[in-house]
């Protein structure tokens, strides 16, 4: 009689743990959703290319041997927040994407961190940089993987400080992420010793800086800050090098900006532009490597740390979710912040407990023309900022997942 | 904010009349268009961009400089505007108007977005000719050679334009054939090839203005749009048919833009429509118009 | 602006074409009343915000006349305020959509003021500029949130009881608004108001001759539009719990000019069936990305030339004819 009532539990459970093993993997596939902007402003910072590295990235995980199925979408979201956030519900809801993927864009990234948390499933951040994303609006179901505001502003801004340039004029475009952007970055220069000589603020978009960038020249501030992004960046950076900013004496420095932006400025007018990246393909011969195969399918172009954060986030992904069984999306950003990571490009890190991930940052700076060997060598690593200091403390954050000691 | 310096002031003056010729060229090709075929010309934005990207792969791809794509572009892009005119545009001379601003924001609508599906929007960079780097250093500022250029050559086709219309022959049965068509087709003009010219050179104008925009703004399909509601202001503010309205008007904002950067920069994207806002309250033909 | 080639319609064909209506009505309720159940609701919803934007802009430019460029502010300017009212105040979700309402009226009455003085190409540039003032606004006031907009806006319960967090409740309450705003236009359009207002639109210095104050019934049709534009956009905050930039954008008020064009200027339904066409455009073609924007393009060169009276517009057309 025994035997027979522990033979029948242990049947009983055996059935069970199958049956929910099986019904972990919602739809039996893993759906990872890639949203950005395709076509547009930043389509060439992360664009087709994140899709790229995310397939990569499955292709390297070897997720079939694992006994996994895993897709890849991709969709537009027009740097819009409506047009994300119903490409979202409508993954989320009706197409079975378990994971959305990259996201450039704060605006739009905040909104779909939101609908990941009230959905319940994962949000591995990329392209954006708000640094809300751990900070206030921290979410169970968000990893904020690259880079964000905080970390480029003082990576940027206490690194030149130390390097001499002590005066600061900052070029702000008027609206939250210009602030935001702004404020982060005085503050860096001031805890580091320096001075804001004065600031101006300029409309968002502009298409012509030359009477701020006048301005910019009068202050005789030894560093140019420009705290905004995209089009407004390049083209003030065109412009300062019409005025004769940079060979007059003063530097640049540039809040955020991508390895594809300089491609776009060409080198003789982006020389000498100082700013802070987490991610450089030249760094190493794994970065070389993984690079070579990117460029190949990518029409030649180069990656950006955007992309590499893609690959490196799904890579991470995979692996915690392969470890769990499970795709259900709070348990396996939960698994991801347990497992240290390891990848070919950012090598060994961690994602703390406020959904920050870990790694160095590097200040760069642009090559002149005659310094560049061959196509997007673009940068000189001028300073490496260890991965415990380069981005913001987590019980600075105001996080309400951190538990205050 | 009222601590002025001389020289910082007359800096952004000077920036502010660089940017008005922008306004002015661009106004005066919409204006030539209204006054004399009486079409709101959404599209003029688009063509502006499509000057830049000709001048783009006339350097790109055939090697052909700056100088020549001072000439050739309007030529092009002038020779594509009268293909529109003649296949969609003529067809609706005897309609409401709005439907030409409807036709040609359409239109404004597929050139943005077809060159935005093949450039994306980073945008691509054209080099600045030789002979126009390097600057004068004024003492209170240091004025890029380029933009000194621009604001010469803009004043001197803006005017040459305004003579063209207003004191030749040619320019008399254009705004003859405008006013009375019938009559003028009557004593052996071609109005229609006139409408059809006329349409090109306003185009021609736009691409000419994106050939000078290109080495100093980021050539990328955008960059029309971002203008062109500006440039319509300028034009209703100007009157929407006087040419010499809308030079003066151009100039004359671009300067207004250039101080409001100055004193209260978060203001410089609605000033320009706060005072069109006013005007036309107060003067509804615009500031030159005659209806 | 519409080229009305109507015939004087004798009180048998006023009878017919109620009757029309009245059929027409009701198919298109029932097609609504049962489409969650084959299509997804949330886009639904967006269709039938966007329906009941461009009918307002229709009660504008097909029967006043008016060709708004800068419906866009109405739009967002409700939108915002709902949002807000709702996310800051605490509001319920019927009043917050009744602030954003109240919110767009009063930008009616402001910009009416300024824009009826004018008319034609004018009118257009004029409400584009004041759109455009609207949009920079927004850009930079703190409690727009800028690009971020504003986010997380909740949803609640409608009256207390129905919980519209459930998709499904929420648009059987989104389809109540339409349908309300729907027959309010209907009964504009059709009220002795209305008919002095088709006059003005097709002869203003006649109706002018005939003593009425052309101005008012204008400014009232542009005050009307404004409102039910915002009552529009309020919704659709509601709807996606957000509220941002794009609603004041002037592609928005391009927009909204396509979806009527399209659809039939002028025509009762031709707005709805203007915005269901293009909102589904928009959806389905999403991942075409710029291919949207150059389709939208070519729906305005093709009705502009040769598809004037639009879809509605047409199919009466046709109807008619086989009537006679």
């Amino acid at each position: 009689m025994k035997l027979k009532m522990k033979t029948l539990v242990a049947a009983a459970a055996l059935a069970l743990t199958a049956g929910a093993a099986q019904a972990q993997i919602s739809g039996n596939v893993v759906k990872i959703g890639v949203m950005n902007d395709q076509s547009g402003t930043y389509a060439d910072i992360a664009g087709p290319g994140s899709t790229l590295a995310a397939k990569m990235a499955v292709e390297d995980f070897k997720a079939k041997e694992k006994g996994l199925n895993v897709e890849v979408v991709f969709a537009d979201h027009q740097n819009k927040p409506d047009v994300g956030s119903q490409i979202a519900s409508k993954w989320y809801d009706s197409d079975g994407v378990d994971v959305i993927v990259d996201v450039p864009t704060s605006s739009v990234a905040l909104a779909i961190n939101q609908i990941t948390k009230d959905k319940g499933k994962a949000f591995l951040v990329s392209g954006a940089a708000t640094s809300d994303l751990t900070g206030k609006s921290c979410s169970p179901n968000t990893i904020h993987w690259t880079y964000d505001t905080w970390m480029l502003a003082n990576g940027t801004g206490t690194a030149i400080v130390k390097t001499g340039g002590t005066t600061w004029f900052f070029l702000t475009a008027d609206y939250a992420f210009g602030h935001a952007l702004e404020r982060d970055t005085e503050a860096a220069v001031l805890k580091a010793g320096g001075k804001v000589l004065g600031k101006v603020r300029h409309p968002f978009p502009s298409s012509d800086f030359s009477s701020f960038l006048l301005q910019a020249q009068a202050s005789k501030a030894k560093v140019i800050g420009l705290a905004n992004a995209g089009a407004d960046t390049t083209n003030a950076i065109k412009q300062a090098s019409e005025f004769g900013i940079v060979k007059g004496g003063q530097n640049l420095a540039g809040m955020l900006v991508f390895l594809s932006d300089v491609h776009g400025l060409g080198l003789d007018k982006a020389q000498g532009l100082i700013f802070t990246e987490s991610w450089y393909w030249d760094l190493n011969d794994q970065t070389r490597a993984w690079t070579k195969r990117f460029v190949a399918q990518n029409g030649g172009k180069y990656p950006t740390m955007v992309h590499a954060g893609v690959y490196s986030a799904v890579l991470h992904y995979l692996k915690a979710v392969a470890a769990l069984k499970s795709d259900d999306g709070t348990k396996v950003i939960a698994k991801m912040k347990e497992m240290p990571t390891d990848d070919i490009l950012f090598g060994k890190g961690t994602v703390r407990a406020d959904g920050r991930k870990i790694h160095p940052a590097y200040l760069v700076e642009v090559k002149k023309p005659s310094e560049s060997k061959g196509p997007y060598d673009y940068y000189t690593v001028r300073a490496t900022i260890p991965a415990n200091e380069a981005f913001r403390p987590m019980e600075s954050g105001d996080c309400p997942l951190v538990k205050k000691s | 904010m009222f601590d002025i310096s001389i020289p910082a002031l007359s800096g952004q003056l000077l920036i502010g009349l660089i940017n008005g010729s922008f306004y002015a060229l661009l106004s005066l090709g919409l204006a030539v268009i209204f006054g004399l075929l009486n079409i709101i010309n959404f599209t003029h934005g688009a063509q502006y961009m499509m000057g830049a990207f000709c001048a783009y792969f006339l350097l790109n791809k055939l090697g052909l400089g700056y100088w020549w794509a001072l000439a050739i572009v309007p030529l092009a892009v002038g020779a594509s505007g009268v293909v529109i005119e003649r296949l969609m545009l003529s067809r609706l001379y005897k309609l409401d108007h709005l439907y030409g601003l409807l036709l040609t924001f359409g239109l404004a609508l597929i050139i943005e977005g077809a060159f935005r599906f093949q450039f994306g929007s980073a945008g691509l960079p054209y080099a600045m000719p030789e002979s126009l780097t390097g600057g004068f250093a004024l003492g209170f500022m240091y004025l890029p050679g380029y933009r000194a250029w621009v604001i010469v050559a803009s004043l001197v086709i803006c005017l040459g334009t305004w003579f063209l219309i207003e004191r030749t022959k040619l320019g008399a049965y254009l705004r003859a054939a405008t006013e009375n068509p019938t009559l003028v087709q009557a004593f052996g003009v071609n109005v229609p090839r006139m409408i059809t010219l006329t349409y090109g050179f306003g185009v021609g104008l736009a691409a000419l203005a994106g050939v000078f925009a290109a080495p100093i703004y980021q050539v990328s399909p955008q960059m029309g749009s971002s203008l062109i509601i500006v440039v319509f202001a300028v034009v209703v503010i100007g009157g929407m048919g006087s040419i010499l309205g809308s030079v003066i008007t151009g100039f004359g904002l671009g300067v207004i833009e250039g101080l409001t950067k100055y004193f209260y920069p978060e203001a410089s994207n609605t000033v320009i429509f706060v005072i069109m806002a006013i005007v036309l309250m107060i003067r509804p033909q615009g500031l030159f118009g005659q209806r | 602006m519409t080229d009305h080639t109507e015939a004087i319609t004798t009180a048998r064909d006023e009878a017919g074409e109620a009757r029309y209506d009245r059929t027409a009505f009701l198919v298109m309720l029932a097609i609504l009343v049962v489409a969650p159940a084959v299509v997804y609701p949330v886009f639904l919803m967006k269709a039938l915000c966007f329906a009941l934007f461009a009918c307002a802009f229709n009660l504008l430019i097909g029967f006043g006349g008016l060709l708004s460029f800068g419906h866009a502010m109405f739009l967002g300017t409700a939108g915002y305020l709902a949002a807000h009212s709702a996310k800051v105040w605490g509001f319920p979700t019927e009043l917050a959509i009744l602030t954003g309402m109240a919110a767009s009226t009063v930008l009616g009455v402001f910009a009416g003021l300024l824009a009826i003085r004018r008319q034609g190409i004018y009118f257009a540039m004029i409400t584009l500029a004041l759109a455009q003032m609207v949009f920079f606004y927004a850009l930079q006031a703190p409690f727009t949130g800028g690009e971020d907009g504003i986010q997380s806006v909740p949803r609640g319960k409608f009256l207390g009881m129905v919980d519209l967090t459930n998709n499904t409740a929420m648009y059987y309450f989104v389809l109540a608004i339409f349908t309300l705003g729907f027959l309010l236009v209907y009964r504009i359009i059709h009220s002795p108001f209305g008919q002095v207002l088709k006059a003005i639109r097709d002869n203003e210095p006649r109706a002018i001759s005939l003593g009425y104050r052309t101005d008012r019934f204008k400014l009232a049709a542009f005050v009307l539009s404004a409102a039910l534009a915002g009552l529009a956009g309020a919704t659709k905050a509601m709807v996606f719990q957000l509220a941002s930039l794009t609603d004041v954008h002037w592609t928005m008020s391009g927009e909204v000019v396509l979806m009527t064009l399209l659809g039939g200027l002028g025509t009762v339904f031709g707005p709805v069936v203007g915005a269901f066409v293009i909102a589904s455009m928009e959806h389905y073609l999403s991942e075409l990305g710029q291919w949207v924007i150059i389709v939208q393009g070519v729906i305005f060169v093709v009705c502009v030339l040769a598809f004037r009276r639009g879809i509605m517009g047409e199919l009466e057309a046709w109807l008619r004819g086989r009537r006679k």
